[in-house]
């Protein structure tokens, strides 16, 4: 390994914290994901857009002067919205999912231009009392203890609303919907209401992890939405993957599920932090992480095929 | 007092003006009274399996027109349909959540017709239900209410879906060929369970078969159908004294010996 010697483990070291906080805050997206993805069985692009409009809408109130906290449910908002137009794309209108979600990703690429005025708008922790903030960590002591309280508890909170939620008669309603509609159908469960309901969940999700995202790296760009399917994807598999059957073991097999899919993120974070600390160009990346997606998501169709060659001879 | 079910005049053409256009239901009427077990028999394409689909709302049909207790249902979609409905189909699959367990399965069944709230899924009081109707069916399965529905057998399956079509006593309970991916000890099973729930809770019931024994030894009425039309109903004492051969006379009389090849000749 020629460049090896060049590599400082401690650089790689003092990177940990932010590549660890990056993955948790990429968590509450990855949750998004796991909605449509797993639970629902729709191939949600939307996000793409969604986290940047949850980015632009929580950087362009908190200039406005609305305070930092109160412009994340807005950007919550704003995600669940996009998912709205998705769900009625798809139900009233007919267009199947993936097509819709995409019709719906590139209309909000003009739509965050509108409301971010250009194409990146910073929000600098020195000027505004943001919640989270990649400041907050480097420095550490008790910022960044703080912060990581604070994000875990919250993610946390998240993970037992979500497990509560996807309980109840409406939630079981929207895991039947996605596990199998004609069930669904003939049991009285209105297929596209609930079609709908999941999808506003999950990109409400994904625009609170975006204006989250925006406040921690100090920016909103239009930009930083592309490929974020990708890694909402790689946390869902990881996660699975790495904990899954320990997790489906577990009485409350649901809530260890959707903490797995957070930890999926960190590790992916950590992962990629790994990756760039090697040398590799960070223009590379994407291409990265799309070929771990790939990887992944073949492993269990190979096993099948490779378990029925041997099941012939 | 009105009819369990009323079906006037009903017709669906599929794919319509292609090559590929099939007259699905050319004519259909039907009245059941309130208690009826309609059996349903017929060659491949005569319409028994679209019959039940159209009643359920799958699609919607070209004319014609379906009451179910009085109301009208012919304009509703397929969701709002399901409160008069119990509805078990030919794949084992079809009937129930494989990803959620058997509690969840009964409890999505339990809440039909009801709009879906914020409260949590299953009650304790309705686990108690579920497990007396479980065990009700002697398969064991009142020890696995928290096993995924994938898990299980497609007999069980069916079972379970059995019960979540008759949990609300629907008006009217449609089973589309639902012994018919089963292994012939494991579909006399489901059918007696299905005898019983009907039975039991008293209520008017549509099977479509391929097994012309079982459509003899089953249900109080018996319809046969070709292309599309009812072609023989019969019912009471004349259907008691029927025989498979008289069945195979009545179907080579109306398809003029086409029938041949049929796999009902099997049965």
């Amino acid at each position: 390994m020629f460049c090896l010697m060049t590599l400082n483990p401690l650089s790689l070291l003092k990177a940990l914290p932010g590549s660890v906080a990056q993955g948790m805050i990429w968590g509450i997206m990855a949750l998004g994901v796991y909605i449509t993805f797993r639970i629902l069985d729709f191939p949600d692009l939307t996000v793409d857009g969604s986290i940047a409009t949850g980015a632009a809408v929580s950087v362009m109130l908190i200039r406005g002067g609305v305070s930092p906290l109160l412009s994340l449910p807005v950007a919550f908002l704003a995600g669940m919205l996009a998912g709205l137009v998705t769900g009625l794309l798809n139900t009233v209108l007919g267009i199947p999912g993936i097509l819709a979600s995409i019709l719906t990703q590139i209309s909000l690429y003009s739509v965050n231009l509108i409301i971010m005025g250009k194409s990146n708008q910073p929000v600098s922790v020195d000027n505004y009392p943001l919640v989270v903030a990649l400041r907050y960590v480097t420095e550490g002591g008790t910022g960044r203890l703080l912060f990581f309280v604070g994000v875990i508890l919250f993610l946390l909170a998240l993970v037992a609303v979500l497990y509560w939620y996807f309980g109840t008669e409406q939630g079981q309603a929207i895991r039947a919907t996605g596990c199998n509609d004609n069930m669904a159908r003939a049991q009285g469960i209105n297929t596209n209401f609930t079609k709908v309901v999941a999808l506003m969940i999950s990109n409400g999700l994904v625009g609170l992890c975006g204006g989250m995202y925006a406040q921690f790296q100090g920016a909103a760009d239009i930009n930083m939405g592309r490929g974020a399917i990708v890694t909402g994807l790689a946390a869902v598999i990881i996660g699975e993957v790495l904990f899954g059957k320990f997790a489906s073991k577990r009485k409350l097999a649901f809530a260890y599920t959707l903490t797995a899919v957070i930890l999926g993120a960190v590790i992916y974070y950590m992962v990629y932090q790994f990756v760039l600390w090697l040398n590799m160009p960070s223009e590379n990346m994407k291409l990265f992480s799309a070929i771990v997606v790939a990887i992944f998501l073949s492993v269990p169709n190979l096993k099948e095929k490779l378990a029925a060659k041997k099941g012939v001879a | 007092m009105s009819y369990a079910l009323e079906i006037c005049d009903v017709h669906k053409i599929f794919n319509k003006g292609t090559i590929n256009e099939k007259v699905a239901l050319d004519g259909v009427d039907l009245k059941l009274n309130p208690g009826d077990f309609v059996t349903i028999i017929g060659g491949n394409g005569a319409g028994k399996s679209t019959t039940l689909n159209a009643i359920a709302g799958v699609w919607p049909i070209d004319s014609g027109r379906i009451v179910i207790d009085g109301a009208d249902i012919t304009r509703l979609p397929e969701h709002k349909r399901a409160v008069y409905l119990g509805r078990v189909f030919q794949d084992p699959m079809t009937g129930t959540a494989a990803s959620m367990n058997i509690e969840e399965n009964l409890a999505i069944a339990c809440r039909r017709g009801q709009s879906r709230t914020l409260k949590w899924g299953v009650s304790r009081q309705e686990k108690e239900i579920f497990r007396e109707k479980l065990a009700a069916l002697e398969l064991g399965l009142e020890d696995r209410m928290t096993s995924k529905v994938g898990l299980l057998s497609g007999g069980q399956r069916q079972a379970i879906t059995l019960l979540m079509a008759s949990m609300k006593r629907p008006k009217l309970l449609l089973l589309d060929e639902h012994t018919a991916a089963l292994d012939p000890k494991t579909a006399a099973k489901v059918l007696e369970i299905s005898d019983r729930i009907i039975s039991e809770n008293g209520l008017t019931a549509m099977m479509v078969t391929h097994n012309m024994k079982d459509a003899i030894n089953h249900g109080n009425r018996l319809i046969m159908m070709h292309e599309g039309k009812i072609i023989y109903d019969v019912a009471g004492e004349e259907k008691k004294n029927l025989h498979v051969k008289d069945l195979l006379a009545k179907f080579e009389e109306v398809s003029g010996g086409e029938f041949a090849n049929d796999r009902m000749m099997l049965a």
